[in-house]
Parts: C-alpha cells; sequence; structure tokens
C-alpha cells in the first residue's frame, strides 16, 4: 500500500433542504472538495457514494450526472452511520493499492423529519411482529440507555456526567458556522430537558437533518506535487462487531471500537497521547463517555472523571468534538462519516476559523454504524 | 337479530411475539424461552441458529431458558409508539444458561430508575400484546421481580 493524501475536503452546513435533493447536496460536497484540491471533476477516477436512505438508488451515479458524467467507476456503499467513513475507506484502500491516482469519496443523506430510528428491518415477506415496547427495545435511544447505564453499574458513572458531555458539544458548536444546531445550553436545562430514553434526554440525542461531506484522496506523492506538507490519512480502519457475551441482546459499541483503534494506532504509529483533537461519534451522550475510554483517551472507568476535569475541550487533554459533534452539527447519517474526516483536516491545516485546535498535527475520526460497523481514521499532517 | 360471529373470530390464532417464544400447548404446559449453545464452544444464542458465531462450528444444540433471570442493564423509555404506556423500563435480562434477552421489565417504578435494580432477580411472565392485522392474538413475555425479590 503506497502513501494516501487527503488533498481536499468540502462539507455542507447540516440543516433541512426540502427544496433540494440529496443527489444535490452530494454533488456540492463534491464540488467543493474537488475546488479544495485544485482539481476538476475530469480528474476523479473513482467515486464512492456512501448513503443510506437511498443505498438502492444509485446516488453516487446521480451525482456525476449533475456535474460530470465521466464514465469512471461508482459505487455506492452503506455502513449505517459508518457510511461517508466507509466510503472514504474504499476510496482509500483503491488508491493506497495503486489501482487509481486520484478518487473521490462523498457522504450524503436526506432525513425530513425521521424521529425515532431503530427496531425493525424491511422483511419483503412480512414476517414478525413488532416488538417495541413489548418485548423491551430495540431503538436507538434505548441501545444506547443501556449502554450508558451499563456503564453506570460498572463505574458508577452519572446522568449528570453523561449530561455534561452534551454540555460541552453544545456550547463547541458556538463556534461551528456549519453545525445544524449552534446554540449553548445550561447543564440544568439539559438535564431537565424532555427525557428520551433515561439517562439521555433530548439535548442528549443527536438531532435527524440533511447534509453532505466530499473528501478527495490522492496518492501522497501526487499530492505533494501541489502542497509541501499534505494531509496524510495515515490510518484507515474499518471493524465490524466481534462475538461477545450480550452482543446480539445489546449492541456492543465498545469491543469493535477498541479492535479498530488498536489498529489504527499501530497503522499510523501514535498512541492517543498523541492526539491534537478526535472527532468521535456521540450520537448520544452516553455513546461520547464510553469512547473516551474505547479510543484510550483515558482509563476504563475514568470517563466520568475526566468529563468533570475538563480533559475533553479546549486547554484539556485532548479536544473531542469541537466541531459540536453530532449531537449539534448534526447526524445526516451518510454524511457524517466524511465530515468528521473533513472537520479534522481543517484542524489540521490551520483552517478551522474560530474553533481551531492550535497547533494540531494528528488527528483522529471515529464513527460506529449500528448493526455494527466502526471506522477509524488517523490524520497527520 | 342474531348476534353474527365474525369469520375472523373462528381462524384466530394465538401466536407468539417472537420465535424463540414458546407457548404452552396444554394446561399443564408454561411458556418458556428457547435457543441453542455450541457444542463446541458453550456459546449460547437466544433463538434459532445456522452456526455459531463465536467458533463458526454448525454442532448446535437447543436449550430451553430458565424462567428467572437478572437485570443486566435497562433503559427508561419515554419515547414510544402510540400502542406502548410510556415510561417503560426495557432491560436486558441475561438468564442462568448464559445468553442474555431484551424484555421489559414491569413491577418497579419506572421513574425510580436506580442501582438496586442491577442483577434484581426478574422472573418472566406472558401476556397478550396486541391483536395483529389478520386478527391474531399476539403474545409477549415480560419480567417482573421474583417475590420477595
Amino acid at each position: 500500500m503506497r502513501e494516501v493524501a487527503i488533498a481536499g475536503v468540502g462539507m455542507m452546513k447540516y440543516g433541512r433542504y426540502p427544496d433540494k435533493y440529496v443527489h444535490e447536496l452530494g454533488a456540492e460536497a463534491v464540488l467543493e472538495a474537488c475546488k479544495d484540491a485544485g482539481i476538476s471533476v475530469k480528474d476523479a477516477q473513482l467515486l464512492v457514494s456512501g448513503n443510506l436512505l437511498q443505498a438502492r438508488f444509485m446516488v453516487g451515479q446521480r451525482i456525476l450526472q449533475q456535474i460530470g458524467q465521466t464514465g469512471i467507476p461508482v459505487v455506492n456503499v452503506a455502513n449505517a452511520c459508518a457510511t461517508g467513513s466507509t466510503a472514504v475507506r474504499e476510496a482509500y484502500l483503491a488508491v493506497g493499492a495503486g489501482a487509481c491516482d486520484i478518487a473521490v469519496a462523498v457522504g450524503s443523506e436526506q432525513m425530513g423529519k425521521m424521529g425515532l430510528l431503530g427496531g425493525r428491518s424491511d422483511d419483503p415477506y412480512g414476517r414478525g411482529h413488532t416488538t417495541e415496547g413489548h418485548a423491551g427495545s430495540n431503538i436507538m435511544p434505548t441501545v444506547f440507555g443501556q449502554a450508558g447505564v451499563e456503564h453506570m453499574r460498572k463505574y458508577g458513572t452519572t446522568f449528570e456526567q453523561f449530561a455534561k458531555v452534551a454540555y460541552k458539544n453544545h456550547k463547541h458548536s458556538v463556534l461551528n458556522p456549519l453545525a445544524q444546531y449552534q446554540q449553548e445550553f445550561p447543564l440544568e436545562e439539559i438535564m431537565n430537558a424532555r427525557m428520551i430514553t433515561w439517562p439521555n434526554t433530548l439535548y442528549m440525542c443527536c438531532p435527524t437533518g440533511d447534509g453532505a461531506g466530499a473528501v478527495v484522496l490522492m496518492s501522497a506523492d501526487k499530492a505533494r506535487q501541489h502542497t509541501s506538507a499534505p494531509v496524510i490519512l495515515a490510518a484507515s480502519i474499518l471493524t465490524s462487531d466481534p462475538w461477545t457475551e450480550r452482543d446480539l441482546a445489546l449492541a456492543d459499541i465498545s469491543t469493535l471500537t477498541r479492535m479498530a483503534a488498536q489498529q489504527a494506532y499501530k497503522q499510523a504509529g501514535i498512541g492517543p497521547e498523541d492526539l491534537d483533537l478526535v472527532e468521535l461519534h456521540d450520537c448520544f451522550a452516553t455513546a461520547e463517555l464510553l469512547h473516551y475510554e474505547n479510543l484510550g483517551l483515558c482509563g476504563d472507568g475514568e470517563g466520568g472523571r475526566a468529563i468533570d476535569e475538563g480533559w475533553f475541550t479546549y486547554g484539556g487533554k485532548t479536544p473531542v468534538n469541537v466541531s459540536g459533534g453530532l449531537l449539534s452539527r448534526g447526524h445526516p447519517l451518510g454524511a457524517t462519516g466524511a465530515c468528521g474526516i473533513a472537520e479534522v483536516v481543517w484542524h489540521l491545516r490551520g483552517q478551522a476559523g474560530k474553533r481551531q485546535v492550535e497547533g494540531a498535527k494528528v488527528g483522529l475520526a471515529h464513527v460506529i454504524g449500528m448493526g455494527s460497523a466502526c471506522t477509524i481514521n488517523i490524520m497527520k499532517r | 337479530m342474531t348476534a353474527q360471529q365474525p369469520a375472523t373470530e373462528v381462524e384466530k390464532k394465538t401466536l407468539p411475539i417472537v420465535d424463540y417464544l414458546h407457548l404452552p400447548q396444554s394446561s399443564e404446559e408454561e411458556p418458556y424461552l428457547w435457543g441453542n449453545k455450541c457444542k463446541s464452544c458453550g456459546a449460547v444464542y437466544v433463538g434459532s441458529r445456522m452456526a455459531c458465531s463465536k467458533c463458526t462450528s454448525q454442532e448446535l444444540e437447543q436449550v430451553r431458558f430458565s424462567n428467572v433471570g437478572e437485570i443486566w442493564t435497562f433503559g427508561v423509555v419515554h419515547q414510544a409508539p402510540p400502542d406502548v404506556p410510556t415510561p417503560f423500563i426495557a432491560a436486558i435480562v441475561d438468564l442462568p444458561e448464559g445468553a442474555s434477552v431484551r424484555a421489559t421489565v414491569t413491577g418497579l417504578d419506572p421513574n425510580q430508575p436506580g442501582r438496586s435494580w442491577f442483577g434484581k432477580k426478574v422472573q418472566m411472565y406472558v401476556e397478550k400484546a396486541y391483536t395483529s392485522k389478520q386478527g391474531d392474538d399476539i403474545i409477549t413475555y415480560k419480567y417482573r421481580p421474583v417475590e420477595g425479590g
């Protein structure tokens, strides 16, 4: 595998775009990323398009039909919330293996006002009876609620500590013009907000929305023709959920993350202490706290104390989700994976504006797709 | 005027909400949950299995689960489909044979979640969940604290 660089990124502000089609969102992100990379759409040799809700409707091809039908290979990928970052990884593998020199990955999603996710899958024969509520609960807020409560059981973590995660991310979002919501909430208001699944209140759950992000990947040699300091994608790892004791009853978001983190740090030749910033998968506030430990940003059981002591904001040990995270930046499912990467790239280049983490040289982007998939991308400059 | 029996009344079935719930076929029988155990590595699963996903062996034997389990973790659901009263306790119940199952737990105050719920012994029971579109009675399993627990 040869070295792969990220030559360009683009992202649409998350929000609701009822007047646009999802391929238009994706196309805008691709155009922005190509411009950022100094290339034309004509230069792309592969397009990997991540989209979940329209996975079978050829979103990648529809994007090219808008901005450049060059006849290049188009792959449409889906991996739940890890869709966008899986798209980046497929492009990375193609470039790294020498199958092409320039590849574009795009993640897009248009969700409307979808409400609660999870619980059922479509069965073409209509088999099965709905179990939601009658035999436990399988919606996303419950899965992540139960995971948080498990952490309470093991380590005595409190509802307030989980709420502090949301407080931090909402506060961070005020500085991010691309975030769907850019509002700080007092901790009390977060804790007293409408309960969704205890211990996650409304402000501790990510919103639904529309958005897109794109990444241009190039062989590092080619990238060095344009810039003396390209951002290098030092590791791009993908794992699925290995067998663990309760995984089939309560989706285990930790084991596959730890596996991915171990592989990523090894491939990138760094440890968690070397990270200047992290964009991780805070679909729910409880998830983020678990991931501090899963990514080795603090020891097992230390997550609560770490958030109390401000380890994960500016001036702390490792700024986490300075973009505002999924909680406030938003979570258009297929887009998120690509946008976390874009965010890290901006910081590494010193282009993150008011939310810039000073002197950032190494960053990590992490996503979990329930079902499950975990991507970890480590970028260096 | 005579009351007419709707056609569906005659054909109405009583069905388990999930295939791993076995409903009694006679008054002597009790309902139970069942699953599979890997003969090779001992991993235990709820419901049917093609192979062991821990070790990939295809040698499995059916297991009948005991009706008393323990709460491993839980969430309290406040937002649910319209026919489900909220808040309700959605738990992961550990079964003594080595598997865990998703279940609704009753008999505890959902507005007072607490550490005392961890490891609490709970007993399975069945009740009607709803009537399906085809007119069948759909029966679910739930758990509630064991007497004196």
